[in-house]
């Protein structure tokens, strides 16, 4: 059976989703979809290990073989993006629903779960396949479903922030629809290998000029790069927390995966980076993310929307590493892709766990909760101390590598800049800190933390970001490993 | 929506005319359906010309009288059972041997009777779940005065 495990990994949330559908009892479908979902981690993690171990695998869909047919194609690269969405996901599914977040009752619970499971299973799809028309089908799947997610939060806004990223996600996505058919159009193929060998002969064509931009646009839009973030804040402030903490941990990344094999795969790094110049624009566009997003962080008073801001601040930090387009930088950006991942879903996660006691996501509200909750909050103290990228965390690692990338080019401005957005982040994380610990309470409040089924998920992120910061065998060895083997395509 | 209904449904012809119309619909959404491994058609066109019957029905007459006919358990089970036959045949040919999806090995013996079959459930559960999507969705719009 372990040759069915590509097939699997997308196959096995898509039909557990309808499965949630039909079981509806609520603590019934909470066991079927963490089960699911530890299963899709299963089969990641003996996918990476099988790439690591043995190189690609290929899986031939429906017995037709590629280019004809679909194509599910792992290398080094998407078994390391799958793990993450997939470890994310293990963790988020098994944090209990809280009622106060949602604005569906308790007996229909289990749409939340299918949802979950049907956005899995597009962001798994999206990783997995070697079809770049797939990989739109698959974009559509998660893109629908994490609209419904976000409209599931119980402030109205939930609404307004989920249809908001729904026109800008339909754009970002028919942008993408335009340029596979503009490339289908001068190849006659869509299969992202055979794309890679058929492009180079009419890579001068303006069709395909048009093409590069219309993809790099659209999952620029999907990715919520600068100047193209502006669905992400309302829909990370109003949307669930937990919704919040899996998407900004796994949507925006798979997004960034498609632009990095878009533009290493599909269009190759001569064409790109030489004749394109791509860099020129991206470069920038990822220094002002990462200050301007900081600066409005900074001012935020919802902290909800001070993450949602820093999101958009530290996906700067992954097209920069991106836009630096040599081996340090490249690995920075995608180590920052996991661990942004799970910084970014562990804080949200600790803001799932404020909210279970306090009423509002103000930061205001916060006050005195270092006393109040003290496991929660000092998960949040380690996650924020990730993002500034103090030593022995994963912010640190990735931080390292762009600023070593930079370096290497001799771009001794944006090593500085990335140092400077670094402050910045000291600036925000602080904020919320002092209104948690060095508000002048008169009398010490109760201690009332979350529950332990919301603090271990909650740690077991956190505790990543310590874990991978210490040793990063893992994540930096093996993003190093893909950084070289986009590279080495190239050349 | 309710008074236009209302409206309708005192309006003699087009009363009559719809409930000489729907079985026609009706079957010419099947005839689409098993006509799609032939020709042009198939499970989605099916299902929404099917689902467009019940829609007229629900138009003429009144969303609780196609509630009636069709509740809202009966939408959300076509809907996740239509999924489900699509990616049962996936399953089934991996059980069997094949890749997933792969329908020749659904027939043991003859490759392009498996293929047949194979399309044929698919198109089956497509048919399915798009009719009762677009139930769903013509539910979601007519009843949204009642919901608040």
């Amino acid at each position: 059976m372990t040759e069915h495990l590509p097939a699997l990994q997308t196959a096995l949330p898509l039909l557990a989703a309808p499965v949630c559908v039909l079981l509806r009892r609520a603590a019934l479908v909470r066991v079927f979809a963490v089960l699911v979902t530890w299963s899709c981690l299963a089969i990641a993690l003996s996918l990476l290990q099988e790439v690591l171990g043995h190189g690609e695998i290929s899986y031939a869909l429906g017995g037709w073989v590629a280019p004809l047919g679909i194509e599910y194609r792992v290398d080094i690269l998407n078994a390391y993006v799958l793990v993450l969405v997939a470890t994310i996901a293990s963790v988020v599914i098994a944090f209990p629903l809280a009622g106060r977040e949602l604005r569906i009752p308790k007996e229909r619970f289990f749409l939340f779960y299918a949802l979950f499971l049907l956005c899995l299973a597009g962001l798994l799809g999206i990783t997995i396949t070697g079809d770049l028309f797939n990989i739109f089908v698959f974009l559509e799947i998660s893109s629908l479903s994490a609209y419904a997610l976000i409209g599931l939060g119980r402030d109205r806004r939930a609404l307004t922030a989920g249809f908001s990223y729904l026109v800008m996600g339909t754009i970002g996505g028919t942008f993408i629809l335009i340029g596979i058919g503009l490339v289908y159009q001068m190849t006659g193929t869509l299969n992202i290998v055979d794309l890679s060998q058929r492009l180079p002969p009419v890579l001068g064509t303006r069709t395909v000029w048009m093409a590069f931009a219309f993809l790099v646009v659209g999952t620029s839009i999907k990715l919520a790069a600068f100047p193209l973030h502006q669905w992400l804040p309302n829909a990370y402030t109003y949307g669930p927390s937990v919704v919040a903490s899996f998407l900004s941990a796994t949507a925006t990344k798979v997004a960034y995966y498609v632009l990095v094999r878009l533009l290493f795969t599909v269009f190759g790094f001569a064409f790109v980076f030489e004749r394109v110049q791509l860099s020129a624009l991206l470069l920038p566009l990822s220094l002002i993310a990462m200050v301007v997003g900081s600066l409005a962080a900074i001012y935020q008073t919802n902290i909800k929307r001070l993450l949602a801001y820093s999101s958009i601040a530290q996906i700067g930090y992954m097209t920069l590493g991106l836009s630096l387009a040599n081996l340090d930088g490249l690995t920075g950006g995608l180590v920052h892709l996991f661990n942004h991942g799970l910084i970014k879903g562990g804080l949200f996660l600790v803001v799932a766990c404020a909210l279970s006691r306090v009423e509002s996501p103000r930061i205001e509200s916060l006050r005195g909760l270092g006393k109040r909750m003290p496991w929660t909050m000092a998960a949040f103290v380690v996650g924020g101390l990730g993002l500034i990228g103090i030593p022995g965390t994963v912010g640190f690692v990735s931080k390292w590598y762009l600023v070593l990338g930079a370096l290497d080019q001799g771009l001794y401005f944006v090593a500085f800049m990335v140092l400077a957005s670094s402050l910045l982040a000291v600036v925000y994380v602080w904020r919320v800190i002092e209104v948690m610990y060095f508000s002048d309470e008169e009398r010490a409040p109760e201690r009332d933390d979350a529950p332990l089924s919301m603090l271990l998920p909650t740690w077991v992120l956190i505790g990543a970001t310590i874990y991978f910061g210490l040793d990063t065998e893992l994540t930096a060895g093996v993003a190093e490993q893909a950084a070289a083997y986009l590279l080495g395509g190239a050349s | 929506m309710k008074f236009s209904a209302m409206r309708m449904r005192e309006k003699l012809i087009v009363r009559v005319i719809a409930r000489a119309l729907i079985p026609f619909i009706l079957l010419f959404g099947l005839y689409v359906q098993f006509h799609g491994d032939f020709g042009p058609g198939g499970g989605f066109q099916a299902g929404v010309i099917f689902a467009a019957g019940f829609v007229l029905y629900g138009l003429v007459f009144s969303l609780e009288d196609l509630k009636r006919v069709v509740p809202w358990r009966v939408v959300e089970l076509g809907v996740a059972s239509g999924l489900l036959i699509y990616g049962g045949v996936g399953v089934a040919s991996l059980l069997l041997g094949g890749n997933f999806l792969d329908y020749k090995v659904l027939d043991s013996h003859d490759a392009m009777h498996g293929l047949h079959l194979g399309i044929i459930l698919v198109e089956l559960g497509v048919g399915l779940a798009v009719s009762a999507s677009m139930l769903a969705i013509f539910y979601a719009f007519a009843g949204r005065r009642e919901a608040r």
